[in-house]
């Protein structure tokens, strides 16, 4: 257990001199702490998986060092390290039992019989895996297996950390949900440091505390669920976060307003002092943009359609060239197909080049 | 639905038929015609029922003594060079590299060998070994080792052992490198992370992986072995004496040399049915090993693994082959 710190990190499968912009992994520095539930959020190719491997050593860092509680562990072999880690599609050792494949990584390890019947009793108790542990392995199915792999990567209490490689890919979804409340609980239960890579908003919302949103090989924030959600740093965690995703809008910005087509809309804060020559950009979420009936000094859109999604309804709007979705209140219709957008000053973000701008109260 | 009659539709079957009749049904029975007749050659055959089986079964007659002599050293023969190529097969397999240029020289040089004709092979080592002017022959001579295939039994054993080694051994590291490379490398990654021995990801990631491949591996190499005939009969032609003779030679023996096709034809017969039933064997074997996998996966209450009073949908309880 220990806490893990990243210092300027960063990986290339080119070598250490490819191009700076060529990094599957770009610099980073950050700080996990002891028993925290981190997930790595981002699309396929963003360098999670290999920020993940990094850590367990399967990689050796270009640059940068990691230290597990202020220890240099960098030059370390994964066997050395003392990580578990959980792969994306189940790893099952297959001559062995449910309970020798759990006893596994204890035995490498030279832990006495006695701890290892403990301890295995004691996981396979939590996964429901306790009545299978003298069954062939081989022969269950494919979220039974992973919950063995789970189980191999939980049964040593020593490690700093266990990594979870996108662990429930292979399980079907409602059984996803039981085993990601499994995992939650485990946590909890284990005080293990849990760091989890998904491409799935939904699992890394809901298993974890602190969520780190990658892009493009950087770590472009790190916070909790809501803070993502309230006040995305950077345009891409604005349009990866949330269903539908953040609205982004070219726009003028100029004291405390925006303007866009000419139209002013109002901001809660003041932006005098913006870097000159950076794209600007507004971004409002859809849950706070509401379409009205057109009104002078509204905003106005045409609408493509409007999805029901039972509890909420979302229009497709489109200002100019822009398309942007927008709640839609109970009973709103359009005659003509064009409706005025209401934007909710207090939640309309201002970014410069794709980052957050702080505006003064 | 009505069936559509169409009696032509025989002959689109016929070219099958013939073709199958003349290059087996028709040899087959001639050879089970001949097995229960005795010839003088002028073409002349008197009937002899199944006394050529009785006599090939009885050890104590010319012909049993030479057929059993014969199989017993063939299924010596074939024990050996498995107990030869499967392991070095396998330890060639893991010592090769996973990726780069080496990979394709690693796969031209190993495939090499099993490029070269039987009789090429043969030849090879016929001069290979001779004490006169082989390579091999003369330097284990002039280091002193009284090395002469062609007197010595054992020396003749040794060269026929070798040879099928180096010739074959590349076959079986191939199929077991495959089975190696079909493993992902998420076995290797976790067993890193637990903490496995080199030994341990051997014995509990490669070698169960490699199992289908293996019996692949030995299936052909019994087989082939079981029927070897160009090889040694090139380097020792059965010799010295009868040491080297195994059934395929001794069988072209009694048919070609002493044109007895009688004996010829129940030994050949019997031959085969010991190769088909070797066959029948590996095959029950290899599927059953697959099925029982199978309804095992089945049968077992996977479901119970679930808590109780969950929602499942039928798919989820099907095992999953590919991700297993």
């Amino acid at each position: 257990m220990a806490r893990i710190d990243l210092v300027d990190l960063a990986h290339s499968y080119g070598g250490n001199d490819a191009a700076q912009e060529s990094f599957a992994l770009k610099p980073v520095t950050m700080t996990w702490r002891q028993g925290g539930a981190y997930a790595l959020l981002g699309p396929s190719g963003c360098g999670k998986t290999t920020l993940l491997n990094v850590i367990s050593g399967i990689i050796t860092p270009s640059r940068g060092k990691i230290l597990f509680d202020g220890k240099d562990i960098t030059p370390l072999s994964t066997q050395k390290r003392n990580i578990a880690q959980v792969f994306q599609f189940p790893v099952i050792y297959d001559t062995m039992t449910v309970g020798e494949n759990l006893a596994f990584p204890l035995k490498n390890r030279g832990v006495p019989k006695a701890d290892i019947d403990k301890r295995v009793t004691q996981i396979g108790r939590l996964l429901d895996l306790e009545p299978y542990l003298n069954r062939k392995a081989t022969r269950l199915t494919a979220d039974a297996k992973q919950k063995i792999s789970l189980g191999r990567g939980l049964v040593r209490n020593d490690v700093a950390a266990v990594l979870f490689d996108e662990p429930l890919t292979v399980i079907d979804p409602e059984l996803k949900w039981q085993l990601r409340s499994k995992l939650k609980a485990l946590h909890r239960e284990l005080d293990l440091t849990m760091i989890y890579v998904t491409h799935d908003q939904t699992e890394a919302l809901t298993f974890a505390d602190t969520v780190v949103v990658m892009h493009d090989g950087r770590v472009v924030q790190s916070g909790t669920p809501a803070e993502l959600f309230d006040k995305p740093a950077h345009t891409f965690v604005g349009y990866f976060i949330g269903s539908p995703g953040m609205n982004i809008l070219p726009a003028e910005v100029r004291g405390r307003e925006a303007r866009i087509d000419g139209h002013v809309i109002a901001l809660n804060r003041s932006y005098d002092h913006l870097p000159a020559g950076a794209k600007i950009e507004i971004g409002v979420r859809p849950e706070f943009v509401d379409v009205v009936a057109p009104a002078p000094g509204l905003l106005t859109s045409k609408i493509d359609r409007i999805d029901d999604l039972g509890r909420i309804r979302f229009a497709r709007v489109r200002v100019g060239d822009a398309k942007l979705a927008a709640r839609a209140p109970g009973g709103f219709t359009s005659s003509d197909g064009s409706a005025g957008l209401k934007f909710d000053p207090s939640h309309v973000h201002v970014y410069a080049d794709s980052l957050l701008v702080e505006g003064a109260v | 639905m009505d069936k559509t009659i169409n009696q032509k539709a025989w002959f689109l079957v016929l070219p099958v038929f013939l073709v199958v009749a003349f290059s087996a049904v028709i040899p087959l029975m001639t050879v089970v015609n001949y097995s229960m007749q005795d010839t003088f050659g002028n073409n002349q055959f008197f009937w002899n029922g199944v006394g050529w089986f009785k006599e090939l079964l009885d050890p104590s007659t010319d012909l049993g003594g030479r057929f059993l002599a014969s199989l017993g050293r063939n299924l010596f023969f074939s024990l050996v060079i498995l107990a030869i190529e499967v392991p070095l097969g396998i330890v060639i397999a893991l010592s090769m590299p996973r990726e780069g240029w080496t990979v394709a020289a690693c796969l031209v040089i190993l495939a090499l060998p099993l490029l070269i004709p039987w009789n090429v092979v043969g030849t090879i080592w016929q001069i290979f070994g001779r004490p006169d002017i082989g390579l091999l022959g003369y330097t284990l001579n002039s280091l002193g080792i009284n090395y002469n295939y062609v007197s010595n039994e054992i020396d003749a054993w040794v060269t026929v052992i070798v040879m099928d080694v180096w010739h074959w051994t590349s076959l079986v590291a191939l199929l077991c490198y495959a089975g190696l490379k079909s493993i992902p490398d998420a076995y290797y990654q976790a067993a890193q992370i637990d903490g496995a021995s080199r030994w341990a990801v051997f014995t509990a990631i490669q070698l169960p992986k490699m199992n289908r491949v293996l019996l692949i591996a030995v299936l052909l190499r019994f087989m082939d072995s079981f029927m070897i005939y160009t090889e040694p009969f090139v380097v020792t032609g059965g010799g010295p004496g009868n040491s080297t003779t195994f059934v395929s030679i001794e069988l072209v023996k009694i048919a070609l040399g002493q044109f007895d096709l009688g004996k010829a034809a129940a030994l050949s017969l019997v031959y085969n049915l010991i190769i088909l039933i070797v066959c029948w064997v590996f095959y029950t074997v290899m599927t059953n090993a697959g099925v029982e996998r199978k309804t095992q996966a089945e049968k077992e209450p996977a479901a119970e693994l679930k808590p109780a009073g969950a929602l499942q949908p039928a798919h989820a309880l099907q095992p999953k082959e590919g991700v297993a």
